[in-house]
């Protein structure tokens, strides 16, 4: 096996066959996941395993019929999109101010804001839980969406900090020959530039949001559950019911699944604080 | 009217000095061209003047007013920028409306302005679309553009052709050669590019470690530099520079031994020198031909380099120094042959061992023209 | 972070002398950061003194190290760590190894490579709970599952993975959502290695071996170190998986310090000991986290 990506040599006959074997391998509980979501409750459990079925939608029916579904979703969007927004929201105003008016400080508090994401959740949980508890917090999206936001600022101070340094400065310089503020040069100027950088900070925001499953476990239960939570309630043994936990789990996993597939590029960036572009 | 006045002024980033005390004076409508190698502090003297970088001492005024602690919009300066900073997300009408946007200046007088510099720059056309969408010289036109919006008493360009190809490198300099006295404006133009400096420039300011090495026309440079840096910075291929003794000083000039023998008089002001000191002669290859002059050199041609106009001989002399000749186009001269070169007495350089050159007695007769006087078109 | 040294220390510089006061921007997530960062340690530190047990409202009072010592002596304890240790190193070897065999395998120019690549990837989208119970249920399972199918049809005896083999399962599954991640960075890492370096190595002879053991894994080795630290961070504490699983058993098979803190802090409530569990995680992760800061800084500082 070698790397030679873009060179005219001829690769081997095995390796798209290895390639595509392995592909499928890595894929198949998805995709099984995906049929057995067709399938019917009695199907889904036949032994040997049907592989010839008439697909019903049935399952997808009953999901939201029966089990608040539409509740857990709602509350799956309002964390992860509350949570990205307000962490942008905060972040914005820092990652310009130490992308474009850089002190001595700068790199130190850029690697302690890192260091806060090294914190272990589990070495915070019981004083998180009784906190929660106190204030009236446990099981409530509100409760959630702030803890998401503070796991995701460090990240998306980083992600945005590295996107707003590959603005041209000789930009914003202009900005300042023109008249520009230095609200003005935030405004009119760098968050226009920055716009695809930002979009993709907020998608990974999102993402580890939406598939974040220590806090939501541990802090929710019903009423402030998300999907990642409501999914878990179908571990317990009496419930077998295979086909509609794969239609309910298809429909948490696709639009990330999507998004993630888009932005898979900038993904690496982020979650390597930027060590590997 | 505006003169733009450098008193003193340094730069410090942190304990290196990066410009060590510079005076200059431009006067109004001049064309002032900053030359210097990479790091030698040009553009940062540049930006001193834009506002863009902080004054650590010093005086700057334009037009009469210090301006050492205004803001780059309020100095009445306009920029060019290297990379043209267009702002990619905006037309090319709001790219050159944007600072009078800002200013809040009524949209109608925005856009009477902004279509007059489009009609200038015959950028009429472009004038809905993104930079993206433009070539590289259309975008330098949007750049200065920009600038010309904003009607500035200083225009700066900071290295603004370094992006472009040659053949448009040579149209973009014509044309703002003819931008300047179309304008009335001074315009201070940062290059690297010493025949930028040279057709460009009423004046130009050689600048090297951040200290300025000396201000003049171009010709004065070229015929008068003032020490073996300037010398060796003007002209292309650069100077040739021969260690050579004094054989004798005398009214008319100074008398040196050429390597080979030959005596040759330069006429220079001798000052303090006397028979026996070492000096530098420096002598430009253009200033060489074969065959004999007031003075002659011989060696070996080791290169041969023809460009058809002329042709370029790398010369090892008798006693081991490299030259490079200017000769003619037609010369026959072959690699490995020996070559005797003419050098004429009035188109030496002398220079101290200090670096300085020694004064020449007659002052060069177009050392003070430069490209068109300053104010009058 | 790539412009020119001299030119961006003179921008820097530039910037820095406008007199503009960045306090009112940064502070913001400097306070709320800070505040995060300390009050639940300060809580935890703060609990795993005292004696606090939410059943036992009566027992109160400055514990001192005691809770410390009762859990060091706890062997619960040091099978958690062992399991944890168990759990993190496998994973990350498996990840590393295949991450970087796949990162080969699919920088070859194939029919339908992008597809591919989105196949593979695609676990590490999933959200935990989602594929702990996949592998659990229609993989797994002793009766139901796919594995217990294809082991039936070859006259086999079904395994039931989750009780025979309790850590063994819940690593593949870990696995087979961080060798995605792993795979996804070193892939492009790989795309970043200059394509004249390899051709210049094909020239001087190198084969297919050579070219992967004196080029690839060199270029590799700073992602690779990136890829094993991040994931250390979060395998320190893996916790759904386990949850919707093992449930940290059989026995204690499966009990790792995440699942220990959780079972002992939020099931039997006693927040003392468990406080003084998340501080040794907290000084575990400090390791981890010390080596990955530095090279972050180093990098930080390359530009």
């Amino acid at each position: 096996m070698s790397a030679h990506g873009s060179t005219p040599q001829k690769t081997p006959r095995w390796i798209p066959i290895l390639a595509w074997v392995i592909a499928i391998l890595v894929f198949f509980p998805i995709f099984w996941m995906a049929l057995t979501s067709f399938k019917t409750e009695t199907e889904a459990i036949s032994t040997p395993p049907s592989l010839f079925f008439t697909p019903t939608m049935e399952n997808y029916n009953d999901v939201f019929d029966r089990s608040n579904y539409a509740r857990f979703v709602w509350n799956s969007i309002a964390v992860s999109f509350g949570s990205t927004l307000l962490a942008l929201a905060f972040a914005i105003p820092a990652a310009y101010a130490m992308a474009f008016f850089p002190t001595k400080r700068t790199p130190s508090t850029l690697l302690w804001m890192l260091s806060t994401k090294m914190m272990p959740p589990v070495g915070v949980l019981i004083p998180m839980y009784l906190l929660f508890k106190t204030l009236g917090l446990l099981d409530t999206v509100t409760g959630l969406l702030i803890i998401y936001t503070l796991i995701n600022l460090p990240i998306v101070v980083w992600m945005l900090y590295t996107y707003f340094k590959d603005v041209p400065g000789e930009i914003l310089e202009a900005g300042r020959v023109d008249g520009a503020t230095p609200m003005q040069e935030l405004f009119l100027l760098l968050l226009p530039l920055a716009v695809p950088g930002i979009a993709s900070t907020g998608l990974l925001s999102v993402i580890l949001s939406w598939n974040e499953a220590f806090w939501s476990l541990n802090l929710t239960s019903s009423q402030g559950a998300p999907l990642t939570a409501f999914i878990a309630s179908f571990s317990s043994p009496q419930g077998l019911f295979w086909a509609k936990l794969s239609a309910a789990s298809l429909m948490a996993i696709a639009p990330i699944l999507v998004v993630g597939w888009m932005s898979q590029r900038q993904l690496v960036s982020g979650l390597t604080f930027g060590a590997v572009k | 009217m505006a003169e733009v006045v450098l008193r003193n002024i340094k730069k410090s980033f942190g304990p290196v000095d990066i410009i060590k005390g510079v005076d200059i004076d431009i006067n109004d409508k001049e064309f002032v061209v900053f030359v210097g190698p990479s790091g030698c502090g040009k553009s940062t003297l540049l930006r001193m003047i834009a506002g863009l970088e902080s004054i650590t001492d010093g005086e700057l005024s334009i037009d009469g007013k210090r301006v050492n602690d205004l803001s780059p919009a309020d100095r009445g300066i306009a920029m060019v920028f290297q990379t043209y900073a267009l702002y990619p997300h905006m037309t090319v009408r709001d790219n050159m409306g944007f600072s009078l946007k800002l200013a809040k200046v009524p949209k109608a007088e925005i856009d009477r302005k902004v279509n007059e510099a489009a009609r200038i720059l015959k950028l009429d056309p472009l004038m809905d679309r993104k930079p993206k969408a433009l070539s590289g010289g259309q975008r330098q036109r949007v750049a200065i553009g920009r600038a010309i919006v904003r009607n500035p008493k200083v225009f700066l360009f900071d290295e603004p052709l370094s992006n472009l190809d040659a053949a448009l490198r040579v149209q973009m300099r014509i044309e703002i050669a003819r931008m300047h006295s179309d304008f009335d404006a001074t315009m201070i133009y940062v290059t690297h590019d010493q025949v930028e400096a040279m057709t460009m420039a009423n004046k130009i300011v050689v600048l090297q470690g951040g200290i300025v090495e000396q201000v003049g026309s171009p010709l004065e440079l070229y015929h008068h530099p003032r020490n073996r840096f300037v010398a060796g910075f003007i002209g292309s291929p650069t100077m040739n520079f021969l260690d050579v003794a004094v054989k004798g000083v005398a009214p008319e000039g100074i008398t040196i031994e050429l390597p080979g023998g030959d005596s040759l008089t330069v006429p220079v002001v001798a000052g303090a020198t006397k028979a026996g000191d070492k000096l530098t002669l420096g002598v430009r290859p253009e200033h060489l031909q074969e065959g004999s002059g007031d003075g002659k050199l011989t060696g070996t041609a080791l290169v041969v380099e023809r460009l058809g106009g002329a042709t370029y001989a790398y010369v090892k002399l008798d006693n081991g120094t490299m030259i490079t000749a200017e000769v003619d186009g037609n010369s026959h001269i072959k690699v490995d042959d020996q070559i005797q070169l003419g050098v004429r007495s009035e188109t030496c350089h002398l220079f101290a061992a200090d670096g300085l050159a020694l004064a020449q007695s007659a002052r060069h007769p177009l050392a003070d023209v430069g490209r068109g006087n300053p104010g009058a078109h | 972070m790539t412009t020119l040294a001299p030119a961006s220390s003179a921008a820097v510089a530039a910037k820095n002398n406008r007199q503009v006061d960045t306090r009112p921007l940064l502070w913001p997530s400097v306070i709320v950061l800070f505040l995060w960062m300390i009050v639940p340690l300060a809580m935890t530190l703060y609990f795993s003194v005292i004696r606090y047990n939410l059943l036992n409202p009566a027992l109160t009072g400055f514990a001192g190290l005691e809770n410390y010592t009762f859990l060091l002596d706890d062997p619960t304890l040091w099978t958690s760590l062992w399991n944890t240790l168990v759990l993190v190193g496998s994973v990350l070897v498996i990840t590393v190894v295949l991450g970087t065999l796949f990162a080969v395998l699919y920088n070859q120019e194939f029919p339908g490579r992008n597809v591919a690549r989105l196949l593979v990837i695609a676990p590490f989208f999933v959200m935990p709970t989602v594929s702990a119970l996949v592998w659990k249920n229609m993989m797994m399972h002793p009766v139901y599952g796919l594995i217990a199918s294809l082991q039936s049809m070859v006259g086999l005896q079904p395994t039931d993975w989750f009780t025979d083999y309790p850590m063994f399962s819940v690593i593949v599954i870990v696995a087979w959502q961080w060798v995605p991640f792993a795979f996804l960075i070193l892939l492009t890492a790989i795309q970043s290695l200059d394509s004249e370096q390899k051709e210049a190595a094909r020239i001087d002879g190198a084969g297919p071996f050579a070219m992967f053991f004196y080029i690839t894994l060199p270029h590799l080795s700073r992602a690779i170190s990136v890829v094993i630290m991040i994931e250390t961070i979060f395998l320190l504490t893996i916790f759904a998986e386990i949850y919707v699983t093992t449930s940290g058993g059989p026995g204690t098979a499966t009990t790792n310090l995440a699942w220990l803190i959780y079972s002992v802090g939020l099931l039997q409530f006693d927040v003392g000991y468990a406080s003084a569990g998340g501080i040794i995680a907290v000084i575990l992760a400090n390791i981890v986290a010390f080596f990955l800061v530095r090279t972050v800084s180093r990098n930080l500082q390359q530009g």
